[in-house]
């Protein structure tokens, strides 16, 4: 079986994020990291790959983004993808969540994957619907926020938490499945792994090369126009603590609820 | 005119109670834009007198369709097909995950734009406006829609209102497209761990991953005991699906919603997904090694440290000043 797993670079969880006043976007300058929501994903496909329930015969890590999105297919690599795909193109800044999916299903079709994992969400947009956008333009049945599978026979049995409490879906391949963080541990990738990374063949697609029509991505494709943003209402700063003498910590804290009379 | 058509999540005789405040804001919406909101129900079995009480709700006509529980792709095939038939523009979602999984389906069937986390929809010229807060709730940002518009609402963000009068039931047939006989349900609704009471709780004790292990609620159960009275040991979605902690006492998208007087966060970051469910509390106090933690951000009083030592001396001084 081919595996695509779909990974994404965000900016670092310590960098403060903004919106770019100018453009009305986020602004993706500064430091960036593999979403580590995606390790999850890198991590189901190794688990695939070594259980022994199925042959892999390959990873293949998939990214949109700019040129600086090369590293998180990196780190996707020394994680254990054996290639990548980098879709990038001018044509595709912009694109809304719709649009995102639709080119991102497009680099997807022509590796005819049996399965593409990802991650539950990206950690900048705060948004978990790509799979299902990615799913319905490949066909696919998708699932999310998986926390365990099992491989029988041609298909997937899957269990999640929804609603109104743990739910066991069985799923044919091809799919789409996005995984809960719960799903595993992911490993550190060793040196060696690293450093040969940059080895490892990568392939750059455009939005010809992957066949996209133009007229349904970037800013001028999206559906969505975002803008005109706002501040919410703050809620005044409660006090804050730092622990650093642990019983006048506790004492203050015992005066604190005790003046609101909740002991 | 802009008519809103919403989805009604359905589980043994119910509807669920955000699908519900859906369809009360989609009417509210409906009539500002001089359209109507109607609701689709999918399921097996699901009878006429049950569907027409989503009037009740704002609902004009409901669209009810035979076809499996839980699973996305059968109400994406219904939904496309309702507002295709019925030149129907956009589509509302409560919060939780079906929903989002439906209507991210639907935007890309549609080739129509989608927002998530939706907290408030305008009405402007007719339009639907979706506003929803970014970038960890510091800002909000409005989406337009081009042509057609899919709102996926934040986890209570809309207001149920009951008063009105039963639907017009018009039972539809879709075809199915291929990927929904792709996946089936095996299970529905597993309740995992003990029956714990969360909600009744007037104090509750919350733990996330940060209490690095199971036996960390043992920490938050000896707190819990110090508080005494109606005191509960809650916990994240992280934590219960590792296992450390029963569903039943879980807070957030897919768990419950709180509003203790008292909520005391042990070792939980404050992702928006938990946020929804407790934010309403009427004081939260959060114990967190990390300063930069998201939930310093809401919370009344932050202790900045390593809750291991906090927490059993907390237990002692609050069972001492009870004694």
């Amino acid at each position: 079986m081919k595996i695509c797993v779909l990974v994404k670079e965000v900016p670092d969880a310590a960098v403060t994020k903004r919106i770019d006043p100018s453009t009305g976007r986020m602004d993706r300058s500064g430091e960036k990291n593999l979403n580590p929501y995606d390790t999850h994903a890198i991590e189901a496909a190794m688990q695939l790959k070594e259980g022994g329930e199925v042959e892999v015969e390959e990873i293949v890590a998939v990214s949109m983004g700019p040129a600086s999105a090369v590293r998180a297919l990196h780190k996707a690599v020394s994680l254990g993808a054996d290639r990548s795909v980098h879709l990038s193109d001018d044509a595709l800044a912009g694109s809304d969540v719709a649009a995102t999916g639709y080119a991102l299903a497009s680099a997807i079709k022509a590796e005819s994957p049996d399965l593409v994992l990802l991650g539950q969400q990206s950690d900048d947009g705060e948004c978990y619907t790509i799979g299902a956008v990615v799913a319905e333009h490949l066909g696919m049945p998708s699932l999310t926020q998986v926390v365990k599978m099992d491989v029988e026979g041609s298909g997937v049995k899957c269990e999640r938490q929804a609603e109104y409490g743990y739910d066991t879906v069985q799923v044919t391949f091809p799919a789409v499945i996005s995984v809960g963080d719960a799903i595993n541990e992911p490993r550190y990738p060793s040196l060696k792994a690293i450093m040969g990374a940059k080895k490892k063949p990568l392939e750059t697609k455009s939005v010809g090369d992957a066949s996209i029509d133009v007229s349904m991505v970037g800013a001028d494709g999206s559906q969505v126009q975002c803008g005109e943003f706002k501040a919410p209402p703050q809620k005044a700063a409660g006090q804050i603590i730092e622990d650093e003498d642990t019983n006048e910590t506790v004492e203050k804290i015992v005066a604190w609820l005790d003046e609101r009379k909740l002991i | 005119m802009a008519d809103i058509l919403v989805y009604a999540l359905h589980y043994e005789g119910a509807f669920n109670k955000n699908s519900l405040g859906a369809i009360s804001e989609a009417s509210k919406l409906a009539g500002e834009a001089g359209g109507s909101a109607h609701a689709v129900v999918v399921g097996e079995g699901i009878s006429d007198e049950l569907a027409a009480t989503l009037g009740e709700y704002g609902a004009g006509k409901v669209f009810k369709a035979e076809g499996p529980e839980g699973l996305a792709q059968p109400v994406v095939d219904v939904m496309a097909k309702v507002m295709g038939d019925e030149g129907i523009d956009y589509a509302v979602f409560g919060g939780g995950l079906l929903g989002f999984e439906v209507g991210a389906g639907l935007a890309a069937r549609l080739q129509a734009g989608v927002t998530m986390e939706v907290t408030n929809v305008l009405v402007e010229d007719g339009k639907l406006v979706a506003e929803r807060p970014i970038l960890g709730d510091s800002s909000i940002s409005q989406s337009r829609y081009k042509t057609k518009g899919i709102i996926i609402g934040r986890l209570n963000a809309f207001e149920l209102k009951a008063g009105g009068s039963a639907a017009e039931v018009v039972s539809v047939t879709a075809e199915p497209s291929a990927q929904a006989a792709q996946a089936s349900i095996v299970s529905r609704g597993e309740q995992r761990g003990a029956d714990v009471d969360i909600e009744g709780a007037g104090t509750l004790i919350a733990g996330g991953r940060g209490l690095g292990n199971a036996e960390g609620f043992d920490l938050l159960q000896t707190l819990a005991e110090a508080f005494g009275g109606s005191t509960a040991v809650a916990a994240t979605r992280a934590v219960v699906d590792a296992g450390w902690y029963p569903y039943a006492g879980q807070i957030g998208q897919t768990g419950k919603t709180v509003a203790p007087k008292l909520y005391l966060a042990a070792g939980i970051s404050g992702a928006i997904q938990h946020k929804v469910g407790m934010q309403s509390s009427e004081n939260i106090v959060a114990i967190n090694k990390d300063a930069n933690a998201p939930i310093f951000e809401f919370s009344d009083l932050g202790i900045v440290g390593d809750l291991n030592k906090i927490v059993p001396k907390l237990a002692e001084a609050i069972a001492a000043k009870r004694a």
